[in-house]
């Protein structure tokens, strides 16, 4: 029974906010718009060049192995991070002197800038003087991140899961404080296993903030660019160019705006849509 | 302070809220509005106070039409069933906040803080927190802060909901006469038939979005304009069942039937309903108009004073309700009797034919 | 099913309890027989929910035993005690059938689905719920809500008793009215143990065969509704029963009988209290006081419609009394006189009732 008030002046009061975001997203989108159906050579002067970019864009062998190296890492760190989140959330304490503890500690990879934890993984896996990369060789794999795609791919996976699993832990963490204890009550009395307890009171109460979580690792991950760029600069090769990385080499290194300006919208309507479609599936359910 | 509704409608989205209402509450009177839960209480609460504005219709304050008007013009104060008070403040400053958005001077400010705090006994707990008071005690100091800003519109949304049985007596007691002589007008909303009758003023009954009627508390009690009325305000429900009229006699079936009073004379022989309150049906004749019903004894209930005995006939449950302690066994017949002077008849439309 | 018993029961919520009120609960030795139907009645902060916490198994009490039959079962964790509880606020699993929700308890048990089938037919049956049972419990009403939590409850063969925590707060009062009726028939057809928690005193007396009224981690009298409505033990329960509560009146004795306000006063029995009391009071229900020609004089401050009675406000001197007056009775204004019914007027010292000395 929630229901909006309308007020004529509130009108006045919102104008600063859809000026700042005018400024801010709207006139650099419209200008990605205009770059990506024209070709400039510099001096402002501008050819129309219809839907020639984006032709070019899709049909690129180039775009196409970006595109799916980045669904590739997506999908491998949202299977990871999500269940792993959930399941360090639910082994955390409830009460006691220990949740303050837990949570700070949690929240310690979130406050580190991304470009130092690129830093920081970069100098941790070397493969002579890094602890990580030290210690792997040290045991008998044969491990080096700046040489083999293979190892680069497990420490860019590793660096995301270590920086961006204690989201999950966190939001979930909320979630399950916000279950009454009358639930947990009820379902001791019922006799209802762990897993059970899990399954039908945890997991549905969750679902929310697992929707958001969902969403905004999706997001974050599929324009990941500076921890990666830090870390192996997209090699060995192009073994970590994921999009946004692939889309700064078109656009600054190679400084074909029309394309790069094709491939940006490209690339923000595939993330729009997916969420969107993730959205809207997930909360049918709601709605009824 | 009169506050008047013309042709309010609220609708969300395809749904209806509220159906178009006209309403012209009590000048500076305690009115209540009844009903069940989601029957749109709220939302006229809301639609008084300005926090809603109705998709059609005029809402018109004192002679002014402020439909438009939002709710910091309008100088309303709104006790919700939910104990809301600052956190962060104590009693005293809680109360003191509506003043001091107004800008009283502080002398002022702490004289009338005393005044109310005096009349909700609030007075020993001033300096408290509201984290270190009782349910009641929190419930009172929202009440102050609706009190001590000289409102010309008072907004009560089930106050006493979340409060003990015990409290809740208390507080019912003292409420009417809080609001005595301070020329405000009161709305008070609640589910609780029992509650509208106690307090007494002037009682809209609402249903599904639609005030079924509006008048003197005991009177709509007693009158119901239709069957709806009645229905909303009954707790335990009222027993309906159709009758027929035969001449001077109504029927209820082979072995049960009654002479029409004064009242009913008038009515056309046909197919009515009839409406007995629980407290008109009795396991011992009372008075001369008394029945004689047998029905099977499905549940008894004792409630300290007064019993409470669940009966079918044919199929149909009655209810009666009657002083002292009735031992039935279940599952037999027993006798009971109507009072058919009190009976309410109700036409085929489901109005009120004769009460 | 079995006996509950409570032995020298304490609880305090703090680990050093010294003083008396540091006690949430204080020494109480209760026995519930098997098959009966009880309340727990008492104000918000009396104990009464820590006590249904204790024999759930949810709490472990301070010290004290709790026996079920002649089992002790203080320390046994409430998954083992076979006992069910309905909440408060409706507790389904959202994501489950209502089918699901009732044959849940069953199912965690390793019952055949087989033998789940009818039980939950027969239990869906006698809550009414067989046309929801293929939908989600997620999107129900409340009341129907908190039908499937009974259900879950009623489903187990294996129940030793049926807790219930103020069962009705979130019902709406026309509702209320169905499934408190629903409940006591319920009782009346499984027999089994039922504990219902409630501030409400309708609810309390209505429901249960016997009654506890607590008071500030006490018990202050255990007895049918019949006796705490005509002889309360103590004031409290004089007051916290009956809607308005008893009238509790001042009262001193002249040569050997109460008087109120130089008037004598007639009770049941030839009471008199024991000497070393400091607070002498005699008690009487609106429903015992009564208009009359000649009586003790009061004012009349206010007349209440309640419908089916009105409530009388009537005042002699600074002392309040009310009485109740049926519907259709005139009630004069201004000054008027009542009286008391001798058969339901106790005398009580310091709070407690003043028993009649044996015949």
């Amino acid at each position: 029974m929630t229901q909006k008030t309308t007020h004529q002046k509130a009108w006045l009061l919102v104008t600063p906010v859809v000026v700042l975001v005018a400024f801010n997203a709207l006139i650099p989108l419209m200008t990605v718009v205009n770059y990506s159906f024209q070709e400039t050579f510099g001096n402002n002067i501008f050819f129309w060049e219809g839907t020639h970019w984006f032709e070019e864009v899709l049909h690129s062998d180039r775009f196409a192995a970006s595109l799916v190296r980045q669904i590739v890492f997506t999908t491998i760190i949202l299977l990871i991070e999500i269940p792993f989140g959930v399941a360090i959330a639910l082994s955390m304490p409830r009460k006691g002197p220990w949740v303050s503890v837990c949570l700070v500690m949690m929240a310690l990879p979130l406050l580190i800038p991304w470009n130092v934890v690129g830093a920081m993984w970069n100098i941790f896996a070397l493969p002579d003087i890094g602890l990580l990369g030290k210690t792997l060789n040290s045991l008998g794999f044969d491990y080096d991140y700046t040489q083999q795609p293979f190892s680069a791919w497990f420490t860019v996976i590793l660096m995301d899961v270590w920086h961006w699993t204690s989201l999950v832990v966190l939001l979930s963490y909320a979630g399950l404080s916000s279950i009454p204890e009358a639930y947990y009550q009820a379902a001791k009395i019922d006799g209802a296993s762990p897993w059970a307890i899990i399954r039908y009171i945890e997991l549905p109460k969750m679902k929310r903030v697992l929707i958001i979580a969902f969403l905004l690792r999706f997001m974050d991950s599929f324009m990941i660019y500076t921890e990666p760029f830090v870390l192996t600069g997209g090699g060995p090769g192009n073994a970590t160019t994921f999009l946004s990385i692939d889309l700064v080499k078109v656009a600054l290194g190679q400084f074909d705006l029309g394309p790069a300006a094709a491939m940006s919208l490209i690339y923000f309507l595939i993330i729009l849509l997916t969420c969107w479609l993730f959205y809207t599936l997930t909360m049918k359910d709601e709605a009824q | 302070m009169t506050l008047e509704f013309k042709q309010v409608e609220k609708r969300v989205g395809a749904e209806t809220h509220i159906y178009p209402t006209d309403l012209k509450l009590e000048d500076g009177g305690f009115n209540i509005l009844l009903g069940t839960t989601l029957s749109g209480k709220t939302t006229m609460l809301h639609l008084m106070a300005g926090l809603d504005r109705p998709t059609s219709g005029e809402v018109w304050f004192n002679g002014k039409n402020v439909t438009r008007a939002p709710v910091q013009a309008r100088n309303v104060s709104m006790v919700h069933q939910q104990f809301i008070n600052y956190p962060n403040f104590n009693v005293f400053e809680n109360i003191a906040s509506p003043l001091r958005i107004q800008r009283t001077p502080a002398v002022e400010i702490d004289k009338r803080v005393a005044e109310v705090a005096e009349l909700l006994n609030l007075t020993p707990l001033l300096k408290r927190g509201p984290s270190e008071l009782s349910g009641g005690q929190q419930q009172r100091t929202a009440l102050a802060r609706a009190l001590v800003k000289d409102s010309d519109l008072v907004l009560l949304d089930e106050p006493l909901a979340n409060l003990d049985y015990k409290l809740r007596e208390e507080l019912r007691d003292q409420l009417p006469k809080l609001f005595e002589n301070r020329g405000c007008t009161v709305v008070y909303a609640t589910s609780e038939p029992n509650e509208a009758l106690l307090l007494g003023g002037h009682t809209a009954t609402l249903h599904e979005g639609q005030v079924t009627q509006f008048g003197e508390t005991a009177k709509i009690y007693r009158r119901p304009k239709d069957l709806r009325s009645a229905k909303v305000f009954a707790d335990p429900p009222m027993n309906t069942a159709p009758v027929a009229k035969q001449g001077d006699t109504f029927v209820l079936n082979d072995t049960v039937s009654w002479t029409a009073g004064e009242q009913q004379r008038g009515l056309g022989d046909s197919a009515y309903t009839v409406g007995i309150r629980p407290h008109h049906i009795t396991p011992a004749a009372r008075g001369a108009g008394a029945v004689p019903i047998v029905g099977e004894v499905l549940i008894t209930e004792f409630s300290g004073s007064e019993s409470i005995i669940h009966f079918r006939v044919e199929g149909r449950t009655w209810v009666s309700q009657a002083q002292g302690i009735h031992p039935f066994e279940i599952g037999t017949q027993a006798e009971f009797f109507l009072d058919s002077a009190n009976c309410i008849y109700f036409g085929p439309d489901n109005e009120l034919v004769s009460a | 099913m079995s006996k509950i018993s409570l032995r020298q029961l304490k609880h305090s919520y703090l680990s050093n309890p010294s003083r008396d009120e540091d006690w949430a609960l204080k020494s109480m030795d209760i026995e519930w027989s098997d098959g009966g139907a009880y309340a727990l009645l008492g104000p918000s902060g009396c104990g009464k929910t820590t006590l249904l916490n204790i024999i759930s198994g949810l709490l472990v009490p301070s010290s004290g035993r709790i026996l079920f039959d002649d089992e002790d079962v203080t320390d046994t964790p409430p998954e083992q005690r076979n006992i069910a509880q309905v909440f408060q606020f409706p507790v389904v699993y959202d994501t489950m059938t209502v089918y699901d929700n009732l044959a849940f308890p069953l199912r965690n048990r390793g019952i055949a689905d087989s033998d789940i089938g009818p039980r939950v037919s027969e239990i869906a049956h006698m809550l009414d719920l067989e046309n929801t049972l293929q939908s989600k419990a997620a999107g129900l009403t409340a009341d129907a809500k908190q039908k499937i939590s009974l259900g879950r409850g009623l489903i187990r063969s294996d129940v030793n008793a049926i807790l219930f925590d103020e069962p009705l707060t979130v019902i709406d009062p026309h509702l209320k009215w169905v499934l408190r009726s629903k409940l006591k028939e319920i009782h009346r057809r499984v027999g089994s143990t039922m504990i219902y928690v409630t501030h409400d005193q309708t609810e309390a007396m209505t429901f249960a065969d016997q009654v506890v009224v607590m008071h500030e981690g006490t018990v202050v009298q255990i007895g049918t509704p019949i006796d705490l409505f005509e002889k309360p033990h103590h004031t409290f329960v004089g007051h916290f029963i009956g809607s308005p509560g008893m009238n509790v009146l001042p009262c001193n004795f002249v040569n050997g009988g109460p008087r109120f306000a130089g008037h004598p006063i007639e009770t049941a029995g030839t009471a008199r209290p024991a000497a070393g009391y400091s607070r002498l009071e005699f008690g009487v229900r609106p429903e015992f006081v009564s208009f009359c020609a000649d009586g003790i004089p009061v004012e009349i401050e206010k007349v209440k419609d309640a419908g089916r009675y009105r409530i009388v406000d009537t005042r002699n001197g600074d002392v309040r009394i009310q009485l109740l007056v049926p519907e259709g009775a005139s009630v004069a204004s201004g000054s008027a006189h009542i009286q008391f019914d001798p058969a339901h007027t106790q005398i009580y010292a310091d709070g407690w009732i003043v028993s009649e000395p044996a015949p």
